[in-house]
């Protein structure tokens, strides 16, 4: 029988340290909604998302009453639409149209983010790839809750360059046509390699093609509570400070396996996967930065930040691994600058730089995350920092991604707020060297040599 | 068995357990174990009970507690018992 301390622990986790699940994610498959009419097209996206996802929202809050655990997030992930839409969209333009379907569909069924405008580019682009990513400007622009993703690379296809190339320029054009909001439209737009197909984190969802036709994947959080767990094991050595960390990630992600079973179970949608990650919110005591603080460094930042990562990032995927019969996504720490708190410190103090969060990408999950960076940063000059984070994932056959903001009209010592769980951040410098010739000379990067596995 | 979680925990005052006891006796929810401390003059309940039988949904009998704990000056929370089982046992 439960006891008392047990259930006041779990208690003092919601509702002290923060502990909530962080989002249910619907996937839902829009193949079968291939037309070559763009208006019947739209038409059965519309109602497909309708009839799977009418009760998404409304069971996510009844499960959150229920165990007494907030749901923090609703959301939906589409097949990447470049697929879908390959068929109707004869130009970008027909893509927006698709855009404008899906944020009304968000709308209607009240998710306040659906992922999915994507396309997956890593070896080659299709007439239909390119159009979808030339219209990601005026989609991000004109849709409130779309998100978009590209995958420009994988471990066994190598960096398509061009796409690289491409990418540069489209986030840059992405802030210039959303300069009035600071550039949101940019954290709204992720570029990845080896993307997952089962994420249910925005804004890089979508609904892979290898998955069934709905799916019902979950992700996590909880910094917070690792971060008091560790308070207690102060001035132990790692060998405690390991087995604290397994500890509270295999209670935080139990959570998120019960919450995700009983969503499929009321959705009649099979589950999918626990993403096991560490998701920061602005929010004090919801911080990644100050776990590692935590566990010793001064700042974030700081020599040994990328080692207490490396070591927090797998203790946290040891313990959560054994809590849910199935395990994807990106599963790891995230590290975005503006959605935590300890983060944006670290920054506005010059603890934490590109270069040093660039290192720490290597070992976590995801990538260059919620950088503002100066508007007036060269498309050329993104798209090299897009190749290095892709180069990194490639080689290390892990995800990598970058979502940078170039805010236009700001520059490094000023600060971009974005609201609600996008946080503010201070404007980062980047480096100033040009790398134009080296992105201009198009074409792909192989595969790496440790790729051929057959 | 439709096992739920009662949680009381405010400044300790006279009848909070014969206030929420008499609730769940209205409503037909059964009490399983109740155990109770108090720390630092903080009043600390935890009630084991069983909404099989109860006259009304989850929902309406949390929102009850709710209310009985605003007149009284505590937090009480009701939970379905699998967040604490699936938290605590493997």
């Amino acid at each position: 029988m439960l006891n008392m301390f047990e259930v006041i622990e779990t208690n003092n986790m919601i509702e002290h340290e923060k502990l909530d699940v962080r989002t249910i994610t619907m996937g839902i498959s829009l193949l079968d909604c291939c037309d070559s009419d763009l208006d019947i097209l739209n038409r059965k996206i519309y109602r497909k998302i309708l009839s799977y996802a009418k009760d998404l929202v409304a069971t996510g809050e009844a499960i959150s009453r229920d165990f007494g655990v907030p749901i923090v997030n609703k959301r939906i992930s589409v097949t990447p639409i470049a697929l879908v839409g390959g068929c109707a969209c004869k130009g970008p333009e027909d893509f927006v149209s698709i855009a404008r379907t899906l944020d009304q569909a968000a709308r209607e069924v009240g998710v306040n983010f659906i992922g999915g405008y994507s396309a997956l580019v890593s070896k080659g682009m299709t007439r239909a790839d390119e159009n979808l990513i030339r219209s990601i400007p005026q989609a991000l622009a004109e849709t409130e809750r779309v998100c978009s993703s590209i995958n420009v690379g994988s471990t066994k296809s190598g960096l398509n360059m061009d796409a690289v190339r491409l990418m540069g320029e489209i986030v840059l054009e992405t802030a210039k046509a959303t300069k009035e909001r600071d550039s949101l439209g940019c954290a709204k737009l992720v570029v990845f390699c080896n993307a997952p197909d089962d994420n249910p984190f925005m804004a890089g969802a979508f609904h892979g093609v290898t998955e069934a036709d709905a799916i019902i994947n979950v992700g996590v959080s909880g910094p917070g509570v690792v971060k008091v767990a560790l308070e207690k094991a102060r001035g132990e050595n790692f060998e405690v400070l390991c087995e604290t960390i397994k500890r509270t990630a295999f209670k935080i992600t139990r959570v998120g396996q019960l919450v995700a079973q009983e969503a499929s179970k009321r959705l009649k949608v099979p589950f999918g996967i626990i993403d096991l990650s560490l998701a920061p919110t602005p929010a004090v005591g919801d911080s990644v930065a100050e776990i590692l603080e935590e566990i010793g460094l001064e700042r974030v930042g700081a020599p040994g930040t990328t080692a207490a990562l490396a070591m927090l990032n797998d203790q946290v995927k040891k313990g959560g691994v054994m809590a849910s019969s199935y395990v994807g996504g990106l599963s790891g720490a995230f590290i975005p600058v503006s959605e935590d708190q300890g983060m944006i410190d670290a920054v506005s103090m010059g603890a934490l730089t590109l270069e040093k969060l660039e290192a720490m990408t290597c070992v976590c999950s995801v990538g260059l995350d919620m950088i503002a960076i100066p508007g007036d940063t060269p498309a050329s000059t993104i798209a090299g920092i897009i190749a290095d984070e892709a180069a990194i994932g490639m080689i290390n056959q892990k995800t990598t991604a970058v979502r940078v903001i170039p805010v236009i009209g700001k520059s490094v010592g000023d600060t971009v707020e974005f609201g609600g769980l996008l946080g503010y951040a201070p404007v980062m410098p980047v480096n100033g060297y040009s790398c134009e010739k080296f992105v201009n000379r198009g074409g792909r990067i192989p595969a790496p040599i440790h790729s051929f596995k057959n | 068995m439709n096992k739920v979680i009662i949680t009381v925990v405010g400044k300790d005052t006279v009848g909070i357990i014969a206030k929420v006891c008499t609730y769940l006796a209205e409503n037909r929810v059964n009490i399983l174990d109740i155990s109770q401390t108090i720390v630092q003059e903080y009043f600390n309940m935890m009630m084991i009970a069983d909404m099989e039988h109860a006259s009304g949904s989850f929902d309406e009998i949390a929102a009850g507690l709710d209310g009985i704990g605003d007149q009284i000056g505590v937090k009480i929370k009701c939970q379905r018992e699998e967040i604490f089982t699936k938290m605590h046992r493997i």
